[in-house]
């Protein structure tokens, strides 16, 4: 009987051994690596394309609406038809337009999205790659969106995508900071930058309940990060009419829309990675429980999207600078001093504890202190 | 044999996206150009097992700075007319100072002893990395972001409305 939670990696270990029976080392090192690489691809494409009619299902359930429900039973063919649909529509690229820039935007803003997930852990042994600079390396990534925005906004020659991408630069630039510096009191907790070892780190308790603060923040940041409501601004559809790829069709868009899909997939998967206790869990294989805890995730997503309203770009860079980063660097502050702590596992754990609840309790009370009674009415 | 291939591929991305940078017409495209180059530097550093190195490249050249650039260029008038002058009447002071700088980086390129011998990368490069900042390093590092805060708190001032 073999047990479900070596399955994949023995799975590999087989074709491997085969292969290597009358090919170089070299060239089955590649394959295998080529292998992984186009797994991932074609997992996260279908996790989009899952995702697109879960979010509508999931919208229409929240607003008393059936959400699709014309193709196949209960609507569930719904996004093999939008692709269809995608795939056979009209390229256009308006006169006005840089060429160049108006064709690489879409490709730039993938190949990150998909390149993170190869320092992701899946499962105990389903890591394409444990970096030891992981955390980095998905910091590194996620900023180079902001080129692809902009290049997007600029390239498209329209007034409403260069908002849009003045927009979104902004965004990402404000809650980088604070994201980085949430993510910081975790590696610094962890003692590593590595995904696997910080998931190592959280047993018994995962940083969730060890760092709420960061938690927080991040996952603030997190929606900030993929421009998704209430963050929406860069594309918002009532103010800029799609902001920075307004001007792209068919194919093309369909690259922005898969892009901004895989990074609400992949912040859900550093969500439960760097909080939640990644992949850990009793009785289920390790991946069962990672995909568990990625679709509670997603499903908080979706439902901000249909709690919250829209924010005010001031507003909106207001709470990023005024709020998030200060409350991340007291945060990042408790955190080293916990961590020089000399007190053993529970005594560090109720010094996190009393940190949190200070530094948190203190930022929400100068929060209500000093707003403006007008920013509320 | 594979690494002298890489290492000849990034080398070409670095210099090809460098000559782009001073050739193009548009401004715009010379700043993307810029990011190419940043990137071929950052492959160089994967190449002698700099990850580390290589992620902050990234993270800090492509992400924080190109866009800085790109950001500059857009926000300045009449910069992004494509029928403007790529060159002012002050071209030749450029062409002095970077034919100097060339002169001074080739001399120092051929004299000093670059070593040979290969040696093993250490195995926690960034743990290294980090216990030198706060302790054989702390007082430059210290001076450095000192420094910045000092820049931070000016630009502030500068920009803030009265």
């Amino acid at each position: 009987m073999m047990d479900l939670e070596n399955f994949l990696p023995f799975l590999g270990e087989i074709v491997a051994r085969w292969l290597k029976g009358f090919l170089p080392v070299w060239l089955v090192d590649v394959i295998m690596m080529v292998v992984v690489g186009l797994l991932i691809i074609l997992l996260m494409v279908v996790v989009v394309m899952a995702l697109t009619l879960l979010e509508r299902k999931i919208l229409g359930r929240l607003q008393d609406r059936l959400g699709p429900n014309r193709v196949g039973p209960y609507g569930l063919i719904q996004p093999i038809a939008d692709v269809l649909k995608l795939l056979v529509k009209e390229d256009i690229i308006p006169e006005k337009a840089d060429k160049l820039l108006h064709f690489l935007a879409p490709v730039i803003i993938v190949v990150p999205a998909f390149m993170v997930w190869a320092v992701i852990p899946f499962g105990k042994k389903l890591v394409a790659a444990d970096l030891n600079i992981a955390v980095l390396y998905v910091i590194a990534l996620g900023s180079v969106t902001s080129i692809a925005i902009l290049m997007a906004g600029w390239g498209s020659g329209n007034k409403y995508a260069l908002l849009g991408g003045f927009r979104a630069v902004a965004q990402l630039f404000s809650y980088e900071v604070p994201m980085a510096l949430a993510i910081l009191s975790v590696v610094m907790a962890a003692g590593s930058m590595s995904l696997q070892k910080i998931v190592e780190a959280q047993s018994p308790l995962p940083f969730v309940l060890l760092q709420p603060v960061a938690f927080l923040i991040y996952f603030i940041c997190g929606v900030a990060e993929t421009n998704r409501s209430p963050f929406d601004l860069p594309e918002a559809e009532s103010e800029i009419i799609a902001g920075y790829h307004i001007e792209y069709s068919g194919v093309k868009w369909a690259m922005f829309f898969l892009a901004e899909y895989i990074n609400t997939f992949a912040i859900s998967a550093m969500v439960v990675t760097l909080f939640l206790g990644g992949w850990k869990g009793p009785v289920l294989p390790s991946y069962i429980w990672f995909f568990i805890k990625v679709a509670i995730m997603v499903y908080v997503f979706f439902w901000f999207r249909a709690t919250f309203p829209r924010l005010r770009i001031d507003q909106l860079l207001n709470f990023s600078w005024k709020f998030l980063v200060p409350l991340a660097m007291a945060n990042l502050l408790v955190t080293g001093l916990v961590v020089k702590l000399d007190l053993g596992y529970w005594g560090k754990a109720s010094a996190y504890w009393a940190g949190n609840i200070l530094a948190g309790g203190l930022a929400l009370y100068l929060l209500g202190r000093f707003t403006p009674k007008k920013a509320l009415a | 044999m594979g690494m002298q291939i890489a290492f000849f591929l990034f080398s070409l991305i670095a210099i090809v996206g460098a000559i782009l940078v001073v050739t193009t017409k548009r401004l715009f495209h010379s700043a993307l150009a810029l990011v190419l180059s940043f990137v071929g530097v950052a492959g160089l550093y994967i190449l002698l097992e700099a990850e580390f190195l290589a992620a902050l490249q990234i993270l800090i050249y492509v992400g924080a700075i190109a866009i800085l650039i790109l950001f500059a260029i857009m926000l300045t008038r009449h910069l992004m007319d494509p029928k403007a002058r790529a060159f002012n009447e002050q071209w030749w002071v450029a062409a002095l100072v970077a034919g100097f700088l060339f002169l001074v980086l080739m001399a120092m390129i051929l004299r000093v002893p670059w070593p040979i011998k290969a040696a093993a990368v250490p195995e926690n490069v960034i743990e290294g990395l980090g216990s030198s900042f706060v302790g054989e390093y702390l007082v430059p590092f210290e001076v450095a972001s000192v420094l910045l805060m000092a820049a931070l708190i000016g630009a502030i001032i500068i920009a803030r409305e009265r």
